[in-house]
């Protein structure tokens, strides 16, 4: 092997490394947040929804969940413009990664309120609390302490599959990767750079995921 | 130079799915024999091999698939070695498979009751004897539905492939999205094509996970 590597080259390039992990911190965080809102959202209406409610959200889990990411970020970034909607490149991404997480989202989380056993709703009936009481207390929050696991490895993968909106240049992390790589042809040492960044950011938010389910569901 | 999109361009995209399945194939193929060694490593008594199975895991899990790839891409010409874009998606994806294979795997037989062990070695089986007989075909039963769930997100997971220029569905779907400026239509067809592959996979991975409920 006569290769040298030259990781200074990629290190010099610190600046759009840094810019690209902040998007990524920032497309990984608004879609989480959004993907969450829209799981738990039909969620709930898969569960207690009319049955119209219960097939559409059954419809948009299984379509989401059996295409890839890939196909619809493309159809999310060719498909806004086409009914009217020119939007800013990471907001479409955003939009793209929610759609998909909130399928994901969903079909844990109702999992999570289905494990509620009716004894428990039921009590809360006698003890006189109201539907969103229950609801809130009774469901939701055990429910999502069951599902806390599986949620956090939802998570996780959808920060590393921020990664694929490079392919619609969002300028996240990995398409910042992909300057620096065609800017100083080292493209070996650059996603090399690139896995081990992601590699850490991975274990900080699995810490991070365990610290906040300590601090919501351990002094109850 | 802009065409229409005709009649035959689903036909050349159902013609490219043959590619990812394919590949899916081929990742299977390379990923069971690392999915085993991880989950027969994670199994052991030995604490550090244990940590091995858990570190290869870690590892190929916190590091994104397409990294992966474009590691095994570039990586392969450092060693002097040129591989065409199907052998690297194929490495990449191996080394993926086998990391998640070997989760699944691993789970199951550890979920194998202690007891079961102890029941067949007191008839006096050999360790051999006792994975072959007892172990691995009640393993077997709980590991099935999760690894066909993988092997479904593997053949999405495939459309990675067509970043390092592996022409499978998705690619064929970009050329021709290109071609014909009708990219809403072409990836909407690519989109059904995968679900079309995907779905009976879904509903048969969880149509076995409900028997094995049922029969416990």
């Amino acid at each position: 092997m006569t290769y040298t590597f030259h990781f200074r080259d990629v290190f010099a390039a610190q600046d759009a490394l840094l810019q690209g992990l902040v998007l990524t911190l920032e497309l990984t965080a608004t879609t989480i947040l959004f993907g969450f809102i829209i799981g738990l959202g039909v969620a709930v209406a898969s569960v207690y929804g009319p049955r119209w409610a219960q097939r559409a959200a059954r419809a948009y889990v299984e379509l989401i969940r059996n295409t890839p990411l890939l196909v619809q970020l493309f159809i999310v970034f060719f498909g806004l413009p086409s009914i009217g909607l020119k939007l800013d490149v990471l907001p479409v991404a955003t939009i793209g990664l929610a759609i998909n997480l909130g399928a994901y989202a969903a079909e844990i989380l109702r999992a999570g309120i289905q494990s509620i056993p009716r004894s428990q709703v039921e009590a809360g009936v006698t003890l006189g609390l109201t539907r969103s009481q229950i609801f809130r207390h009774i469901v939701l929050v055990p429910a999502l302490k069951n599902v806390f696991p599986s949620l956090t490895s939802q998570f996780i993968l959808l920060m590393l599959a921020t990664s694929v909106a490079s392919q619609i240049a969002a300028p996240e992390l990995f398409y910042a990767g992909s300057i620096i790589q065609s800017r100083t042809y080292r493209d070996f040492e650059v996603y090399t750079v690139i896995a081990v960044v992601y590699l850490v950011l991975a274990l900080l938010l699995r810490g991070l995921l365990a610290l906040c389910y300590r601090l919501l569901f351990t002094h109850r | 130079m802009i065409r229409d999109l005709s009649w035959v361009d689903p036909l050349y995209l159902l013609f490219a799915l043959r590619w990812t399945i394919l590949l899916t194939l081929l990742a299977l193929v390379g990923g069971a024999p690392i999915g085993l060694l991880v989950a027969s490593l994670g199994n052991t008594a030995n604490p550090s091999t244990r940590l091995v199975s858990r570190a290869y895991i870690g590892l190929v899990q916190g590091i994104p698939l397409l990294a992966w790839l474009f590691l095994f891409f570039f990586g392969f010409p450092i060693f002097g070695i040129d591989v065409p874009a199907w052998l690297a998606a194929t490495c990449a994806f191996s080394v993926y498979a086998g990391a998640f294979l070997g989760e699944i795997w691993r789970g199951a037989l550890m979920s194998i009751p202690k007891t079961q062990w102890e029941a067949s070695s007191s008839i006096g089986m050999s360790y051999i004897a006792q994975l072959r007989y007892v172990i691995i075909p009640q393993a077997i039963r709980i590991a099935t539905p999760p690894t066909v769930g993988f092997v479904m997100q593997l053949v999405k997971n495939t459309s990675l492939a067509a970043v390092i220029g592996f022409v499978e569905v998705t690619r064929e779907g970009q050329m021709t999205a290109a071609a014909t400026l009708a990219p809403l239509s072409v990836y909407a067809m690519v989109g059904a094509f995968y679900f079309a592959l995907c779905y009976p996979l879904t509903v048969y991975s969880r149509r076995l996970e409900r028997r094995l409920h049922v029969a416990r």
